[in-house]
């Protein structure tokens, strides 16, 4: 049963973040993912000290809106102070993950959190920590409702949301002109990031939340040029990265969370050489029969 | 010299755009015609694709307020088609052309709504009306750059608008190419609908337009292109520009047809 648990937390974490990835490298953003899983830190942290308690509805919305501050801030940076993209990301996140593990250095009396946890997750404990009703039902891992509650989320506002997304995403201007708030779906997008990354960073952390937000997403990326499919196989293969990933983990007796990415990162490299769009091999081997074809057209030519 | 015209659809009311606190437009009044086709010529930097996006509400103004059909934008957005530039977006985006032409009905579906299949129709007419109808599934990376142009063009006219602003549609297009959107564009012109085209190439603006907007930062001349049209004006338009200057001379006494980009069709 622990195994069933596992694997379905793992494949909610990888599908939702597997969605939402798809818009990310698409604007040009995977690293605004990176930062904002870090920068949430300090919201997490500061949702423990206000409420007391590790329960997580709090939790998600402290860090939600730092997740959205984050965000704001890069834009910020980039917009007013002329500064690159790039530099703007490495500067918010840092800051605000660094004030993240002040606090947690400073509260470490009151704050029941420790790095290793928030950095690369445990989602061999998600079975272990029940919601358990009043009377005594047992309702399984908590962990599984919080992230089914966001995948269900997500996946309304992807759906709901859907064509202002995909314009926002692919033609900001053209969408602007027609009246489409940019910033609007900007900030619900970074929203949804930072509700997922927050949900997720539990059992998976936050330097792994990064390789499901980005990984599975690059690797539909390179095998299909329909993004209906690549959405659709962006959250398969996050499915698969959980099966596997655990099944790897226990035969290697490993981390399930590293496990996973692994997982992910072998499928990015089986898509980067095999796929059909842009595989490396296969544009080699086309290259090579291509030539091949010159050289016969060109033989028959000569006779 | 600026002409005020008698049916303005466009009035441009000494916009000012600023960025970084530099002027990119001072003080543009402008009255605009409806049904005429309509050129936004200038040397570069001169602000004409600025000119454009403040109409279009997508700079902010520092001064100034536009009217169009005599109302603010947000009223009449629906009756405008804007086409920005072509490098403006990333073509590798996983996407066919239709689903490009379809995001020009997406500004009359409203919220949350569907494309429905009355749309897709609207979307591979317009297709059609560029010739493209041919390459609908094809993903948009896979065309070449006078290919892309028509998409963009055939998305605005999957609109269905009544005023078009268009951001040099004929960047990096072939001959071929460029005379078909002309033609298009023309056509559009004669069945009523205003067209403004931000264009760089002086010699084929004279055959191209038949109202022209001179503009370098400060607004040179607007008007009838006979009127308009004339060496002082375009002298004031790219002077200060001396090797400019001397190829505005050249241009308007023979006729010099410059390399373009191949088109791999």
């Amino acid at each position: 049963m622990n195994a069933f648990w596992i694997i379905l937390t793992g494949s909610l974490v990888a599908v939702t973040c597997g969605l939402l990835g798809c818009y990310l490298i698409l604007r040009k953003m995977a690293m605004v993912g990176d930062a904002i899983s870090h920068a949430v830190l300090p919201g997490i942290v500061l949702a423990f000290l206000f409420t007391g308690s590790r329960d997580s509805v709090p939790m998600l919305i402290g860090a939600g809106a730092i997740g959205v501050f984050t965000t704001f801030l890069i834009e910020f940076f980039h917009r007013r102070g002329g500064l690159q993209t790039d530099a703007s990301i490495g500067v918010t996140f840092t800051w605000l993950f660094a004030l993240g593990i002040i606090l947690i250095s400073v509260f470490a009396g009151k704050v029941d959190l420790d790095q290793d946890c928030v950095l690369y997750g445990e989602i061999a404990y998600v079975p272990i920590d029940l919601w358990i009703t009043k009377s005594g039902f047992i309702m399984g891992p908590q962990a599984v409702y919080i992230l089914s509650l966001v995948f269900i989320l997500v996946l309304s506002f992807i759906l709901f949301g859907y064509k202002e997304l995909y314009l926002t995403t692919f033609d900001p201007a053209f969408a602007a002109a027609i009246g489409i708030s940019t910033s609007l779906w900007h900030y619900m997008l970074m929203g949804a990031v930072s509700l997922t990354t927050v949900a997720s960073f539990e059992s998976v952390g936050a330097i792994l939340v990064v390789a499901l937000l980005i990984a599975n997403p690059a690797t539909a990326y390179l095998l299909t040029e329909n993004f209906k499919k690549m959405l659709s196989l962006s959250a398969l293969l996050g499915v698969f990265t959980s099966i596997l990933g655990y099944f790897l983990a226990t035969l290697i007796d490993g981390s399930i969370a590293g496990a996973m990415s692994t997982v992910a990162g072998i499928f990015f490299l089986l898509a980067f050489l095999f796929s059909p769009k842009e595989g490396v091999i296969y544009k080699s081997f086309l290259k090579r029969s291509n030539i091949k074809l010159a050289k016969t057209q060109m033989v028959k030519n000569e006779k | 010299m600026t002409k005020k015209a008698d049916n303005d659809i466009i009035e441009v009311h000494d916009v000012t755009v600023t960025y970084n606190k530099k002027p990119v437009l001072w003080g543009i009044d402008l009255h605009l015609p409806k049904g005429a086709l309509i050129g936004v010529i200038g040397p570069n930097g001169a602000g004409k694709s600025t000119l454009i996006k403040s109409i279009m509400g997508l700079v902010p103004l520092s001064s100034g307020a536009v009217k169009l059909f005599n109302q603010p934008l947000e009223k009449v957005r629906k009756k405008v088609s804007y086409v920005p530039q072509r490098e403006s977006v990333d073509w590798d985006f996983p996407a066919s052309a239709l689903d490009v032409v379809l995001m020009g009905r997406f500004g009359k579906l409203g919220l949350f709504k569907r494309p429905r299949k009355a749309d897709k129709e609207v979307a591979m007419n317009s297709l059609r009306k560029v010739g493209m109808e041919g390459f609908a599934h094809r993903q948009i990376s896979q065309l070449s750059g006078g290919q892309q142009q028509r998409v963009f063009l055939a998305r605005a006219l999957a609109q269905e608008a009544e005023l078009y602003f268009m951001d040099e549609p004929f960047a990096g297009v072939d001959a071929a190419t460029e005379k078909a959107i002309i033609a298009l564009l023309r056509e559009m012109s004669d069945k009523g609908k205003t067209v403004v085209v931000v264009h760089h190439d002086l010699q084929t603006a004279q055959s191209y337009f038949d109202w022209v907007v001179l503009l370098n930062m400060r607004l040179i001349a607007s008007g009838p292109i006979e009127e308009t049209f004339k060496p002082e004006l375009l002298q004031q338009t790219y002077g200060g520009k001396l090797t400019l200057l001397a190829e505005v001379g050249e241009l308007l006494q023979k006729e010099e047809f410059p390399s373009r980009e191949k088109d791999n069709e």
